[in-house]
């Protein structure tokens, strides 16, 4: 990855938000929605795969969300509602005003991936800061090996990006597997933790570099995975959340151990974050 | 019977030294299964083991009301079929493949009795089970966490309303 290669000074510019207008709205889960935002007047730096942007709901409050295409020159952002903030957000209609501030973090290094075989492993809305990393890698698809996504849900009806998603599945140069903890009648795909897929992966571990995006749980137990097969822990990357304020590293809500994950991460290697994710409730 | 180098990348056998390896090689044949074909009902006797090679299998069990409910799919390298090797020797659950299956089938009867004349492969080969076992098992646990459930499934309201910034995922 590189270390905050993006970050912007920590200074009064990086604390202001900047208007956003929504361009596009399109719902992906019963409580997820992607919205597309074009500026209105300055424009941010263009982000890495991997950073994520302040959000601000005027009135309400501002969140981190990851950053899921940024390809055309808009910002686009997925949304779970999962409180007051981030309703307010994923239920934002076109032509409404957000503020934004960023881009922020580190980033997934997809550079340091060519010529290496890349594995993806989704969980849930982790597949959103994870689709700049296959739209980078299927730019430039000739200058990577082996591409392999495993993408797991709740349920069928709860993975993002569907219509894409069915896009990937039909590629011949791409491996996808999606895989559901719990099938509705009309899926005949697998079902199964995504270590399921993965354990059944044939890798070679010096080869492989892997990005890995869920629950904190689901990154522990697919990183343990790759580890039994072989791959070292600096090969793998993982993409953490915290409790993101200011985005530049100086209000300290979102350390974690030595880490201020919105200057340091939210993207590390395994090597770093594994003994943090091992540490109860820090 | 197949050859004993056909079976060696089989976890179930790892452990196994390579004359062990054989005896089980010789209990097996390969097979190929099309779509949509039972290869055996749930609560009926069990009998038969199955090392896949390619291809998905559904677990699964009949829920009235609610039809065939796909419990767990196995694909390449996982072993279907265990309820063999342990009294009733009743399948718990129904098998049917949801793709073209290719498979190593091992007759369980001649290994029964393999395993019976030799108690250390009988070791290794349960060793080698309980290894699937316990993978199922934690796979089976993690899906338990329900990790992709809405954190406002998991907290109060009033919880709820303060949680976002931390709960993106």
């Amino acid at each position: 990855m590189s270390a905050a290669a993006v970050t912007p000074a920590a200074s009064a510019d990086a604390m202001l938000p900047v208007p956003y207008r929504v361009v596009d709205r399109t719902v992906e889960t019963h409580d997820s929605a992607t919205l597309r935002l074009s500026p209105v007047g300055r424009r941010l730096p263009h982000p890495n795969a991997g950073q994520f942007c302040m959000l601000y709901a005027r009135g309400i409050g501002e969140i981190a969300i990851s950053i899921s295409d940024a390809s055309d020159g808009t910002l686009v952002h997925t949304i779970r509602d999962v409180g007051a903030v981030s309703r307010a957000l994923s239920g934002a209609r076109p032509d409404a005003l957000l503020g934004v501030r960023g881009p922020f973090g580190t980033d997934w290094g997809l550079d340091t991936a060519v010529g290496h075989d890349v594995v993806i492993v989704a969980g849930g809305v982790g597949l959103a800061p994870l689709r700049p990393v296959l739209l980078g890698v299927m730019r430039r698809r000739a200058e990577y090996g082996r591409v392999t996504l495993i993408a797991g849900a709740r349920s069928a009806g709860e993975f993002l990006f569907r219509a894409q998603l069915a896009d990937w599945v039909a590629r011949p140069d791409l491996d996808v597997e999606l895989t559901v903890d719990s099938p509705a009648a009309d899926w005949d795909g697998p079902v199964g933790f995504v270590t399921e897929p993965l354990g059944r992966l044939d890798v070679d571990p010096a080869a492989t570099i892997a990005f890995i995006c869920g629950p904190e749980p689901m990154m522990r137990f697919s990183a343990n995975v790759l580890l039994d097969k072989g791959v070292a822990a600096d090969r793998i990357r993982v993409s953490l959340e915290r409790n993101m304020q200011c985005g530049i590293g100086v209000c300290g809500h979102c350390q974690l151990g030595p880490l201020l994950v919105c200057r340091d991460g939210p993207v590390v290697d395994y090597a770093t974050a594994e003994p943090l994710l091992a540490v109860r409730e820090l | 019977m197949i050859p004993v180098e056909s079976i060696a990348a089989f976890t179930l056998v790892q452990t196994m030294t390579r004359a062990q390896r054989a005896k089980v090689a010789d209990t097996a044949q390969e097979v190929s299964f099309a779509a949509r074909k039972r290869l055996f009902e749930e609560g009926g006797h069990a009998s038969g083991c199955w090392l896949i090679r390619s291809g998905l299998i559904a677990l699964e069990s009949v829920v009235p009301g609610r039809g065939a409910i796909v419990l767990q799919t196995l694909g390449p390298g996982d072993v279907l079929g265990w309820s063999w090797l342990v009294p009733p020797n009743r399948w718990q659950f129904g098998a049917v493949t949801m793709t073209p299956v290719t498979a190593v089938e091992l007759d369980t009867g001649r290994l029964r009795t393999l395993m019976d004349a030799d108690p250390e492969l009988c070791c290794r080969l349960t060793r080698g089970m309980f290894d699937a076992v316990l993978d199922r098992l934690q796979n089976t646990r993690l899906r338990l966490l329900d990790v992709y459930g809405s954190p406002r499934d998991r907290v109060s309201s009033a919880d709820a309303s303060t949680s976002s910034s931390a709960s993106e995922r």
